[in-house]
Formats: C-alpha cells, structure tokens, sequence
C-alpha cells in the first residue's frame, strides 16, 4: 500500500500528460491529497459507528435475548484478562453478551484475599460468586504482556519506578521467584514467557483464599482455570485447576 | 468450616504441614498444528420462560455437529446441559429433545466448546487479517483507555465495537475511577500505564443501566459495612451518591440508581484529573476525557466529553461538558 508521499509522487509524473483537462483534474487530486491528514482519527465517530454497528447487527436482531439480558444475568464465567488491548476475550473466545463477568487489569492478576488493598478486585469475586453464582472461573494469561516484562525487569534494570504498575505486578513476585529460578540462564523473552504462564498459576491459587471461592470449590459447584493466548502464534491453551488436599501424616 | 488464612503462593509450596496442594491438568494445545474442523458456528440466543436457550447454528455441510448449551435456574444453583445433535444446515434444537448430560461429561463439553470459539477467532479474524496481527504482535498503539464495568452485558469490544489493538480496557464492578489519593490500586496501575507508556489519547469510561455495583452503593447506609468487599469498593463512588440523593430525592430508587450510574460516570471524570500527569495532558489538549451511558433496556448510548477548563473546576462543582450526544 502506498503512502501518501509515493502517491502524490506517482500522480506527478502524470502531469506532462498533454491534455489540460486531466492535468488540471491530477492538480486537483495532489492539493486535496496534500491537505489530507491521515492521522486525524476523530474518537467520537469511531464511538457511534460502533455503537450503531451493534444496535443494527445484534441487539435488533435477537430481541427477545436483549429483553431478557435486561432483566438480570446469569454468567457462567468469571473471567480475568489483561487489558492488553490485544486480548479482550470476546473476540478470542467470543464471549457474547450475558455469558462472561470480566475482570480486566494489567497482567490478568489476582492478588491474595486482603480487604484493605485490593478492595477492586475482591469485590468482583464477591459478586461473581456469591451473588451471580458463575460457575467457572478462567484467568487467561497472554504473550508479550507488558505487565509481566515490567516485574521481570524492574527493578534489577535500574529504570525508574512507576507509582502505582511496579505496586501492583509486585503481587506476581512469587512467580518471578520461581521463573528465575527454574529458568534463569534463557534468554528475558523466554523467561517473560514462563512467568505468564506461571503468573496464572498464582493467580489461581491467590483465588483460593477467597472465602466463597473456597465454598464454592469444596461444593464442586466452581471449576477454576487457567488459559495461555499466544497471539504470536495464533495458539491457546488452557488448563484445569485442580486443588486437592495430600495427606502427610497423622499421628 | 475452616477458613485458610490469606497466604502466599511460595507458603503454599515451602510449608511442610498439611496444605493444598495444587495440580495442573492441562486438557488441550491449540495451534496450526491441530486440525480446524470443517464447521463455523454462529451464536442466537432464544428464551422460551425461564431457560436460555444458546444455539449454535451450522452453516456449514461438512462434518457438522450442533452444540447447545442451557441454562436452567433450579433453586440457587445454575445447572448445564448440552447436547450434541446430528449435522443440519441452520438447524435450530428444539428444547424438547434437550438431554441432560454428567457433571463430567458437562466438564469436557465446556473444554470442546471453548476450544471450537478460538478456533472459529482463528480462523475468521487471525489468518484473515495476519499481516495486521503480526504487527499487533509486535506492540499495541491503541486510541482509547475504556474504563467500563465487569457486567456480562456491557462488554464495550460488543457494544462499540472495540477490534484487537484499539482499547486498551479496564474493567471492574460499577466503572469507577478511585482518585490519586487513595493510593495504588488496580485501576490506576493501568492507568498510568495507559496514559504514561502507550499515550492514549483518548479515555472512555462507561457507565450502564441497571448497574448491580451502584445499586449496592445506592443501598448502602452511612458506615461501610466491612465484612463486605463490593461495599468496601463502592464506597469510592459515594459522592456520587450523596449527589444523587440530594438532586433526585423525589424519584423512585430505580430512578435514583440510573441517576447515580450517570453521575458515578462524571465523578469518575472529575477522579481522572487528580491524577497530575493526566491534568497536564488534559490541560495541553494531548488526552480527552469522555463519559459514557449505555443503557441496554432501549439500547441507547449516551456520550459526552469533559471541557476542560482549570480554573472552574473545584472540588464539588459540576462537571463541564461539551460534545454531548445521545444515539439510539
């Protein structure tokens, strides 16, 4: 695809053409390129085509869901997910309206139950669980995620610290501990990889200590898992959370 | 029952006592390696009384199969049944000749039938557009930060129709905005790296009808009640709702509510520019910052934009708005 350089290049050399006509057309064409800014990207007419695409395509055509979306829902999925612009799972695993409560933050993570600091996230599984009654609950994790690249580097790269992201990934610091070392000598790249898949890992374990979580759980009325979307390859995985007690000894 | 006490992951895998122990089954791989099967599924909901009905239309002749999935309240529990069906074109099933299946076999249809939506993106989006997400691969730039709330109905990649690299989104009970000096949160965390790493130029937060979140806000008396974490949370809305229940003291409390989950939308604006960074990208005309409402009982959307203007904005004032719209 041309740029719009090339093409007001391309259309020059068009102008020794003999006929006064299409030169004057071709001159014409060039002065209403050059004007053209093509990186003017107006947010509010991106908002309302959107909005209109849905309202046409979807709600208007599936009323009597929309009608009963309207009185109440009932997912069957919790779902945390980065917010990576790149991952929202309703494209990835087609989440139609109704069928997932979604949790997005940087790096798709869950921190330990703890009421004072993370009153946000705790409040998403409280409703979810004890008030919608999901049944399943999936944390998926994602390549290239910058949330986990900033715990793997910081602060050992001696950049400076953001406020609130460094406070907030700290809670995948766990799986970096781990990541490094079962895989210290590969490559960062490599290392970032291990750490997004173990991140979700943790994440499902720090679901455990959530009450209802627990409850739910205990009464196999809660399945937890984990997925991995690798967008570089176009690859999915997912994983079953199995929490089981072993038993070590009794006397 | 025992409750187990906040822990850690790595106390979950050093200690010697008897403690959960976790294991990973991993049930499925899924990459160009597999092979995609023969059929595309398009989604239509039904409701016939109390039971959703979720069919997946074949459209397809070859090796076609017919997944449904329902959802039948019974008491406090959410039962699933799925039946498979024999390949039809366009073939809608018929609740009648619904099965109703084990917990395990339940389990594994669930595995299949999130494995069949991603190799439906894959197929349809992924390999179609593949230049355009090799270049999302290689870092995102996108427009818009959305702050919108975790409801199941108000998905705004749905609604507004985000694609992959255009919002990046935060999403959490009731779309609020806690200020900067509440200290670190989740929220702000993707804030500052939306506004400070990636440059949005552009933040969306969308509230919506009929918003669980604000109607426990709404509901709340003046203590917090601490056994609680969505009032815990909601608490950062409640000037919102002492605004609302000074303006609107007269209407019913449904009004109330979609009053508050309008006004919750502003106060969330008016918390964005306690942040200093985002004032001073606000301030040079590099960032916007816009308020949105979608209601889905008349599918209407509302959306309006902060006017920026320091000098008049105060604490308790009214937010100043331009730019408003209203689409149905």
């Amino acid at each position: 695809m041309a740029s719009l350089e090339e093409a007001i290049e391309g259309l020059k050399k068009f102008l020794s053409n003999k006929d006064d006509v299409a030169v004057a057309q071709i001159e014409k064409l060039i002065t209403g390129l050059q004007e053209t800014d093509l990186n003017e990207f107006d947010p509010v007419k991106r908002i309302i085509e959107g909005f209109q695409h849905f309202k046409i395509n979807k709600f208007d055509k599936h009323p009597e869901l929309y009608e009963k979306l309207a009185e109440g829902q009932w997912p069957k999925f919790l779902v945390f997910a980065c917010s990576d612009s790149r991952v929202c799972p309703s494209h990835i695993l087609d989440f139609q309206p109704g069928e997932a409560f979604m949790v997005r933050n940087i790096a798709n993570m869950v921190p330990a139950f703890d009421k004072l600091k993370y009153s946000g996230v705790g409040a998403a599984i409280e409703y979810a669980v004890s008030v919608l009654e999901v049944q399943n609950i999936l944390v998926i994790g994602h390549s290239r995620c910058g949330g986990i690249k900033r715990l793997m580097t910081h602060p050992e790269d001696n950049s400076a610290p953001f406020d609130f992201i460094d406070e907030w990934v700290k809670i995948g610091l766990p799986a970096k501990v781990k990541v490094q070392a079962e895989f210290g000598d590969l490559p960062l790249e490599d290392q970032c990889k291990h750490c997004e898949k173990e991140s979700v890992k943790l994440s499902l374990c720090n679901l455990e200590t959530y009450p209802y979580v627990q409850m739910g759980l205990a009464n196999k009325k809660l399945r937890l898992m984990g997925g991995y979307y690798d967008f570089v390859h176009g690859k999915f995985e997912l994983l079953e959370f199995e929490p089981c007690f072993r038993h070590l000894f009794s006397t | 029952m025992a409750t187990l006490s906040p822990t850690s992951f790595t106390k979950n895998f050093n200690s010697s006592v008897d403690f959960p122990i976790t294991s990973f089954q991993t049930f499925a791989i899924f990459g160009p390696k597999l092979k995609t099967e023969q059929t595309h599924f398009r989604l239509s909901t039904s409701f016939k009384g109390n039971r959703r009905v979720v069919d997946f239309e074949n459209t397809t002749t070859v090796q076609t199969s017919l997944f449904t999935l329902t959802g039948v309240r019974t008491g406090s529990r959410l039962e699933l049944k799925a039946m498979k069906e024999s390949p039809g074109l366009t073939q809608k099933l018929d609740k009648n000749r619904l099965d109703r299946l084990t917990e395990s076999e339940n389990g594994c249809d669930l595995f299949q039938h999130l494995k069949h939506r991603f190799l439906r993106f894959k197929k349809h989006k992924f390999e179609e557009n593949l230049g355009h997400f090799q270049n999302l691969a290689e870092g995102q730039a996108p427009k818009f930060m959305i702050i919108a709330c975790a409801d199941s109905r108000v998905c705004p990649s749905v609604i507004l129709g985000f694609q992959p690299g255009e919002a990046f989104m935060v999403r959490n009970v009731a779309n609020l905005v806690p200020p900067f000096e509440g200290g670190p949160s989740e929220t702000n965390a993707a804030l500052e790296f939306a506004v400070n790493s990636l440059k949005v130029e552009n933040i969306l937060v969308i509230g919506h009808s009929r918003c669980g979140g604000i109607r426990a806000l709404m509901s709340m008396q003046d203590e917090v009640d601490s056994s609680s974490f969505i009032r815990s949370w909601v608490i950062v809305g409640k000037n919102a709702s002492l605004n609302t229940k000074s303006a609107a003291s007269h209407l019913g409390f449904d009004q109330q509510c979609k009053h508050c989950e309008k006004e919750s939308v502003d106060h969330s604006l008016l918390n964005l520019l306690t942040y200093p960074w985002i004032e001073q990208k606000v301030a040079k005309g590099e960032l916007s910052l816009h308020g949105g409402y979608y209601d889905f009982v008349d599918c209407t959307f509302e959306k309006w934009t902060l006017d920026y203007k320091g000098s008049n904005l105060g604490k308790n004032s009214r937010l100043p708005v331009k730019n408003r719209f209203y689409w149905c």
